[in-house]
């Protein structure tokens, strides 16, 4: 089964592109911080159908399951439990507004113009029928130091996330 | 198919928009969410190289994997160091926080 074939059309990509880059904006510029992390979440879904698109699926579901399922849900919180939603009044962004936007309207047009000039190779060979079994492999034989240390980086984040929140009791 | 340069394209609007963000929020989780979208648009450029350069070994994809566990650290950490800051100062704000100034 393949699935690049049922959305090969490339008006599945444009409509992506174009649903990832407004949602991006609109978590960039939307006013409540909330209203942002749920638009950090549609975006977050398109760019996985993106993936997709891209023939990868296991990269697609771990997309959404990582980002969608627990890193919003986790900005949500620190939200609730920071920010008075309703108090919208306040200034949201600080005074690099221009000389930011210039910054990056820089950068864009170097990039694209980059992407434009360079000569890229057409698509090597057929996707893989089986990418979560030579995901898996790769990831404990090429990768497995890498492997280790990742998860050494989640248990030391795990440690360090309870100890910054736990309650500062002393003095 | 698409081209590769496409895809590479989308990469490079979103992670613009992800710096514009970091470069212009005040609110510290917005400056997060910023960060998050900015992880996004390098492992759509790291998947859309994995497609198109060589599919035989899929390192791009295991690279988006490591970029996912990195991400996810980061979002845990960042947020519990925005709570403790919270607690203390009472204030979510980047150009709040300058206890360290001298």
């Amino acid at each position: 089964m393949n699935w690049s074939q049922l959305f090969s059309a490339p008006l599945a990509f444009k409509m992506l592109a174009l649903a990832a880059v407004v949602f991006a904006v609109g978590a960039v510029t939307l006013r409540n911080v909330f209203h942002c992390a749920l638009s950090l979440a549609a975006m977050f879904f398109a760019l996985s159908g993106v993936f997709v698109l891209l023939d990868a699926d296991f990269l697609a579901v771990v997309q959404i399951l990582i980002y969608v399922g627990a890193v919003v849900v986790l900005m949500i919180f620190a939200i609730v439990l920071t920010e008075r939603i309703t108090s919208t009044s306040v200034k949201q962004v600080n005074d690099l507004v221009v000389p930011g936007f210039l910054l990056c309207l820089a950068l864009l047009v170097g990039l694209i113009s980059v992407v434009r000039v360079a000569s890229w190779p057409s698509p090597a060979g057929g996707p893989q029928a089986d990418s979560i079994k030579i995901i898996g492999r790769q990831l404990l034989s090429t990768h497995v130091e890498a492997f280790e240390v990742a998860s050494v980086l989640l248990l030391a984040a795990l440690v360090g996330a309870v100890f910054l929140g736990k309650e500062i009791t002393k003095k | 198919m698409t081209p590769l340069s496409q895809y590479l394209a989308l990469g490079a609007v979103i992670f613009v928009i992800g710096l514009f963000g970091v470069l212009t929020r005040r609110n510290a989780i917005g400056i997060l969410i910023s960060i998050e979208i900015m992880l996004g648009a390098v492992s759509l450029n790291l998947v859309a190289f994995s497609r198109f350069v060589e599919t035989t070994t899929l390192n791009g994809q295991v690279f988006s994997v490591f970029v996912m566990t990195v991400a996810a650290g980061e979002a845990a950490v960042g947020l519990a160091l925005i709570l403790a800051l919270y607690k203390s100062i009472k204030a979510v704000f980047a150009d709040k926080f300058n206890m360290l100034k001298w």
